[in-house]
């Protein structure tokens, strides 16, 4: 069964410690109120900036030791994840889906509105785009949905033109000119036809992308214009962590590896589902290995 | 070759013409500047006064045209905060910026490169494993993280370096290195699988049968082949750099133009935010340019496309 046999060189392949990662945050935001050890936002002065608990004067009650306000490092950081996967899922869902119908249209259609995505593709790409959204979220004013929106309409572009370009290399297929004698209607080619072609590309992007946008949302809050204390996520723990980085470094190193990780996860799964989904990257691989 | 860098250059300032539509509907979006202009008593008279002076009360294609025709003239209109034209702030920080991104640019160039044709040559081997080890964490840790603990060893717990501030060369070794750190991973990364396909070819194997030594094969032969794809993600690591400058300069306190539009917008500067994005944008674009005529010299075969 060499289906069989070739699965299991994927398996085998397969990035464990990424996907390992990947779960364990995952369940750890589904799970938080469970999972962490205290609230996220109960503060505990008598308990204020405790060391991790293998250094002096640290216990095993607060494992990655607390804040300047006595909160828990380790609840604060699994209550983070909540935010960092729900700002990171969705804004790539939503620019993957704007995307995908511009690199759809674009790319079948041709003609002046491909000339047209294309230069919007060019300017966005031209322009600084942490500072545009910092602008917008400056304009919009900072909250968890305005977070979603800047950073969704700000990073479509990577989909549009992936999709772009392998609607131009599948349009060419036979199957494509027999649908449309057979009558089908310009929505159903699209849909049925070639958007099954460029499915592989996007969960490869996608997973990539979500560590890029968790980076990102990171950043904004580090910055102060994402979400808002007391709500714990890891851009405001780090930028919290920076004012007693000399005497309490834990503070801001614990957020920023948490950040760290979860970015090395989806590198990680987002390389190997690029070796494993797309064929000629598959061929270029098996060469070079 | 000439008709090709007309045609990216009218291209280019398309792209222009679209970053000041862009940067026009930003401003917009912050909604009426009088609100934050005008002390809060202002009565409605006065505000209707006020906004006639900044002809805010013209239809918004006109008072798009006026912008248009401003920025022609270098004029961005006053920051709202400091008593000077936008244009000249953003200006006078522009060079703290440019010096920041060479650095780190020559910085990632010079860690890059050698990494990069090092793994491509001995695939699989530890250099390779160690390299690309590396990439991969360069591209997963966050810049502002990479900075707060390169500050944490270098200047809080070592002393060696100063940690925030322009000066000497010191003040420049740290931001550099957190700046460069993504571009790096990217670099090499990319170097190493362009290199590997190169050296995959028949020019090569010929090369190599023609009993040349394997350090010009590689350098002479591989890495010209292999510098055009590389080129391509340099210059676009370069517009990345100029947007992740931006976070740089907030942590190290570097006085350029990424922390003055961070502070323009805390304090709702919009002008100065305008300019930034602008001269930014610009500069960007103008990079690009400078690629596309390197190209047709690296690459005869592209003046034909």
């Amino acid at each position: 069964m060499p289906i069989l046999r070739k699965t299991w060189v994927y398996v085998k392949q397969s990035p464990l410690g990424g996907l390992t990662i990947l779960f364990l945050f995952v369940m750890a935001a589904l799970f938080a109120d469970i999972v962490a050890p205290y609230s996220p936002i109960n503060q505990d002065i008598t308990q204020a900036l405790r060391p991790p608990f293998f250094l002096e004067g640290g216990t095993f009650h607060h494992i990655l030791g607390t804040d300047e306000l006595g909160r828990d490092i380790l609840s604060r950081i699994i209550f983070g994840a909540r935010i960092s996967l729900v700002v990171g899922f969705i804004a790539v869902a939503m620019s993957g889906f704007i995307g995908t119908c511009l690199g759809l249209i674009s790319g079948y259609f041709r003609g002046w509105i491909d000339s047209l995505i294309m230069r919007l593709v060019d300017i966005q790409l031209s322009m600084p785009y942490i500072l545009i959204a910092l602008a917008l979220i400056g304009a919009l004013g900072p909250s968890l949905r305005n977070i979603i929106i800047v950073i969704g309409i700000t990073s479509w572009v990577n989909y549009a033109r992936i999709v772009r370009g392998e609607v131009l290399s599948i349009k060419e297929n036979e199957f494509v000119d027999l649908a449309k004698i057979a009558g089908c209607s310009t929505y159903r080619i699209l849909l049925k036809h070639i958007f099954p072609g460029v499915v592989n590309s996007l969960i490869v992007l996608g997973t990539l992308m979500l560590g890029r946008v968790i980076i990102f949302e990171a950043a904004l809050s580090f910055l102060g214009l994402g979400v808002q204390p007391p709500t714990p996520s890891w851009g405001i723990m780090l930028a919290d962590g920076r004012q007693y980085l000399t005497y309490a470094w834990w503070l801001a190193t614990f957020p920023g590896f948490a950040i760290m990780l979860v970015v090395l996860g989806t590198n990680l799964v987002g390389d190997w589902l690029r070796d494993m989904l797309d064929p000629r990257q598959r061929a270029a691989v098996r060469g070079k290995r | 070759m000439q008709r090709y860098l007309t045609k990216r250059f009218l291209q280019s300032l398309i792209v222009i013409f679209g970053i000041t539509v862009i940067v026009f509907v930003i401003i917009h979006l912050t909604g009426d500047p009088t609100d934050l202009l005008l002390p809060p008593e202002a009565g409605p008279a006065e505000r209707e006064l006020f906004r006639h002076e900044l002809g805010l009360d013209r239809p918004i294609y006109v008072q798009y045209f006026d912008f248009l025709k401003n920025i022609a003239h270098g004029d961005f209109g006053q920051s709202f905060r400091h008593q000077t034209s936008a244009f000249s702030l953003v200006i006078k920080a522009l060079p703290a910026t440019i010096e920041l991104t060479i650095a780190a640019m020559s910085l990632s160039i010079v860690i890059a490169l050698p990494i990069g044709i090092i793994s491509a040559i001995r695939p699989r081997s530890c250099y390779d494993r160690l390299g690309m080890t590396f990439a991969l964490l360069g591209q997963s840790i966050p810049v502002y993280w990479a900075g707060i603990m390169l500050i944490l060893l270098f200047a809080v717990t070592l002393g060696w370096l100063p940690s925030t501030g322009r000066g000497g060369i010191e003040h420049l070794i740290l931001p550099a290195i957190t700046l460069g750190l993504f571009s790096t991973a990217a670099i090499a990364r990319f170097t190493r699988s362009s290199m590997l396909d190169v050296l995959d070819t028949d020019y090569i194997r010929t090369a190599r049968i023609k009993g040349l030594s394997e350090y010009i094969v590689v350098l002479k032969h591989a890495l010209k082949n292999a510098s055009i794809p590389v080129l391509t993600i340099t210059s676009l690591q370069f517009g990345r750099m100029l947007s992740g400058a931006v976070i740089t300069e907030m942590i190290f306190s570097w006085p350029g133009v990424g922390r003055i539009a961070v502070q323009a917008i805390y304090n709702r500067d919009f002008p100065v935010v305008q300019t930034a994005v602008f001269v930014t944008s610009v500069i960007f674009v103008g990079i690009n340019f400078l690629v596309d005529i390197i190209y047709t010299y690296l690459d005869p075969r592209i003046k034909y496309k």
